[in-house]
């Protein structure tokens, strides 16, 4: 089990890949409220065109301010794994976390009336591995640290960088 | 009864009055859903021989059993009404958000009759249903609706399917869209939904869909979606494969209006050249994970920037039907399509008819409208120009040509007169999408007969042609290809019930769809029962044309080019064409098989047998009917 910060694992949604095709939140609804639902998701698609799509969930942030805006002290994150829980007694519903948060990453559940968010599925028979993940058919779900995020970041440009240079090299020395 | 949701909502926009009823156990297991339950609803609430555009004649959207739940594009919808292209069952099927909002909105099927004073949308939040003035919309696009809607409710989330301009002047073959593309299929259905002065319907539902076997359902849907992406489906997705190319070289590409059956300008929508240059992404529907559409984006020239969701049937339909080659022009004039809401397959079969007789002189340049200079616009084949301008045209209605062509290729070629209704491509009234029927004679039979016109995706005939089962082109009747047609045809009577998607039907088998039913419904059924299914939609079908008096063996024709004018093949000195007598062959097989009278009518054990006892009168009539003519003979 992860104790560090930078070892806190979070879903991320890569727009180049992405579909918008909602498997992730019918999914969601499965594991978490065993039945079809994306109104109950923990995961919400963004459909902003035919090439623009994109989904959005907790990304479990450092110093999240959800739990700092929380009136009643409802929210709290799980220090192992970044998770933000809800204290279900404590929370109102009064939706002030929902409106702190810059990713939309919480919502009120529709029938409980409180909030909720991404448990990466610890609480479902999987375990603790996020199932739109697991069915997502694009590969456009991934479940990393902040830190794979910066390497793979960092690999990609400079992959580019290199290959470009590479490119115009050649050019040149074919002109020669 | 799971993943139903156990009502039907009634809609009277003559008196803004709505009510709901309940959809029995009974009723679900015999139509299904989609538009097996929307076929029986039509037969219920329809009254036969009304105009398509009659207030009465209702509009009937339906949900399926998978929709609103993870079932592989399974979140689908189907349109049915009577088709004011055909005046027979017009339906239209697609996979979209819309249908599992709506099924999530608490509704197995909305049936809409009436018509409302002016332009109105429908607002269906849950249990609510509000008609709201929609006036300010005239002659939006259906994205443009979706967007203002969501910005008057206040809810991004919301899903609207609506009509586009196409649909508001009651061009005959507008379309549905939803999600701002997804169009529903052919017949019409836009400009009965226009007729009704509804610009849009849009609808929030927040219900659960429960199914009967969560974990058996789930497991279920887990290989399918692994399966298909096994599936060969590069040839689904139209602009990255060879479809075209393999079509070209079948000689079942139809071309300058089925003219001939080789397209010169292949080479130019090769599948390398347009993925390399114009594909910018392959894309799904709603939960699937079959990816099929592809986005064309124009990269440069005078067309650049344009996008659209390119579909193969476009691309024979736009381009090879009218001859043209510039991609550029293809997808602007998809662009345009999308914009009027107008069926892709009939707005190309219509515009290749008017070029068709532009080129024969039935059409003079005087008719087709003066342009700046004062000439007349020039309809040979080929000029892309020509093809964006109809298009606009037909759509805006605004002159005496596209006014006359936005009636469909029939009433237009009456219009007309004189040899015009030859070079008029249709069944029932209903344009052909661009496959050449003369090489491909399997499928021809198949278009013949079915009750919705000539939908190719109603049939699958082409593919059995296509795939080699049959021999292409085939010259004389052979044995077994009437009881394989008629099976596929019951088959896609029951995927479009289900709503389950064609493309990504390869991996079910009958057994298959059976479980799926269970899980998802709890409801038993056997691979035999659905086979009756998909058999007791296509009588129900049949006996609706009948009582529109067009359900009989007059009415299963092609049309006269197919029939009377060779076209030669590749690698084969033989010319083909569909000849009566082959045609008349195959149609005796095929009512056999179906067991209906030599007339196409269903008999009444047939029916009783099928469950449909209570329908037997209408054969009876029929068949008294058929045998008064022959006397009378």
């Amino acid at each position: 089990m992860a104790t560090r910060p930078q070892d806190r694992k979070f879903i991320v949604s890569n727009p180049e890949k992405c579909s918008g095709c909602s498997i992730c939140e019918y999914v969601c609804s499965m594991a978490n409220e065993k039945t079809f639902n994306p109104n109950k998701s923990r995961i919400r698609v963004i459909n902003r065109g035919l090439l623009t799509n994109m989904a959005v969930a907790c990304r479990k942030c450092e110093d999240p301010v959800c739990v700092a805006s929380c009136p009643k002290n409802a929210l709290s994150q799980e220090k192992s794994t970044g998770i933000i829980r809800v204290n279900e007694h404590a929370c109102t519903g009064c939706g002030w976390c929902i409106g702190a948060c810059s990713f939309g990453a919480l919502n009120l559940h529709p029938e409980k009336k409180i909030v909720y968010t991404c448990n990466s599925c610890t609480d479902t028979n999987s375990k603790g591995e996020p199932q739109c993940i697991a069915w997502c058919t694009e590969g456009a779900l991934q479940y990393v640290t902040a830190e794979t995020l910066a390497q793979k970041a960092r690999q990609k440009i400079v992959t580019q960088l290199l290959e470009t240079r590479e490119t115009s090299k050649e050019k040149t020395e074919n002109k020669q | 009864m799971k993943a139903y949701a156990g009502k039907i909502l009634h809609v009277n926009l003559t008196s803004g009055q709505s009510r709901t009823e309940d959809l029995d156990e009974k009723t679900a297991k015999l139509y299904l859903g989609g538009m097996g339950l929307g076929i029986n609803l039509l037969m219920e609430h329809s009254k036969p021989g009304k105009d398509a555009f009659d207030p009465d004649n209702p509009l009937i959207y339906c949900t399926g059993p998978l929709s609103g739940t993870l079932g592989l594009a399974g979140n689908g919808y189907v349109v049915v009404s009577k088709s004011p292209s055909t005046g027979c069952v017009g339906e239209g099927q697609v996979q979209s958000f819309f249908g599992s909002e709506l099924k999530r909105a608490g509704y197995d099927a909305v049936v809409i009759k009436g018509k409302l004073a002016h332009l109105s949308y429908l607002w269906i939040d849950d249990n609510q249903v509000q008609i709201r003035d929609a006036q300010h919309l005239m002659g939006c696009t259906v994205r443009e609706v979706e967007q203002a809607i969501r910005n008057e409710v206040g809810d991004f989330s919301i899903r609207v399917s609506g009509i586009g301009v196409a649909g508001e002047k009651l061009c005959r073959f507008a379309t549905i869209i939803s999600d701002g593309h997804y169009a529903v299929g052919r017949a019409g259905l836009g400009a009965v939904m226009g007729s009704k002065n509804l610009k849009a319907i849009a609808v929030r539902g927040t219900h659960d869909v429960n199914v009967a076997d969560l974990e058996s359902f789930t497991s279920f849907v887990k290989t399918r979606y692994e399966r298909v992406k096994n599936l060969q489906t590069n040839k689904y997705q139209p602009l990255v494969s060879k479809s075209l190319l393999e079509l070209n070289s079948l000689s079942a590409v139809a071309v300058k209006n089925w003219s001939n059956t080789f397209f010169e300008g292949v080479e130019k929508l090769g599948f390398e050249y347009l993925n390399d240059r114009y594909v910018k992404r392959v894309v799904g529907c709603a939960t699937c994970g079959l990816n099929c559409n592809s986005i064309a984006v124009v990269p440069d020239g005078s067309f650049k920037g344009e996008m659209a969701q390119f579909d193969f049937d476009c691309l024979l339909s736009l381009g090879s039907l009218c001859g043209v080659d510039c991609f550029d022009v293809l997808v602007k004039a998809v662009c345009l399509v999308n914009d009027y809401g107008f069926d892709c397959l009939s707005v190309g079969a219509v515009v290749a008819f008017a070029m068709d007789l532009y080129e024969q002189g039935i059409l003079t340049s005087k008719q087709t409208g003066a342009i700046a200079d004062g000439e007349g616009v020039d309809l040979r084949f080929g000029n892309g120009d020509a093809l964006l301008y109809l298009i606009d045209k037909i759509g805006k209605r605004d002159d005496w040509l596209g006014n006359v062509l936005a009636e469909g290729v029939v009433r237009a070629a009456e219009t007309f007169g004189g040899e015009a209704l030859k070079y008029a491509c249709h069944v029932k009234g209903l344009e052909l999408p661009g496959y050449d029927l003369r090489t491909l004679k399997t499928a021809a039979l198949s278009f013949s007969v079915m009750f919705s016109g000539d939908r190719r995706l109603r049939s699958g005939a082409e593919l059995l042609d296509v795939n080699g089962v049959f021999s292409c082109p085939k010259t004389e009747n052979k044995p077994g290809v009437d009881r394989t047609l008629v099976e596929v045809s019951h088959r896609y009577n029951v995927l479009d019930s289900l709503i389950i998607c064609k493309l990504t039907s390869e991996v079910y088998t009958w057994q298959d769809l059976a479980d799926y039913y269970f899980f998802a419904t709890g409801i038993p059924v056997t691979e035999e029962e659905l086979k009756q299914v998909g058999e007791r939609i296509e009588n129900l079908a049949r006996l609706f044309n009948i009582l529109e008096g067009k359900g009989t063996r007059n009415y299963d024709d092609l049309p006269y080019k197919l029939k009377n004018c060779p076209v030669s093949v590749k690698g084969s000195k033989k010319n083909v064409f569909v000849s009566d007598d082959e045609l008349q062959l195959g149609l005796d097989d095929y009512y056999a098989t179906c067991g209906w009278t030599a007339d196409g009518i269903p008999t009444p054990d047939r029916l009783k047998q099928l469950g449909l006892g209570s329908l037997s009168y209408i054969s009876e009539s029929a068949i008294a009917a058929a045998r008064a003519q022959q006397e009378e003979n």
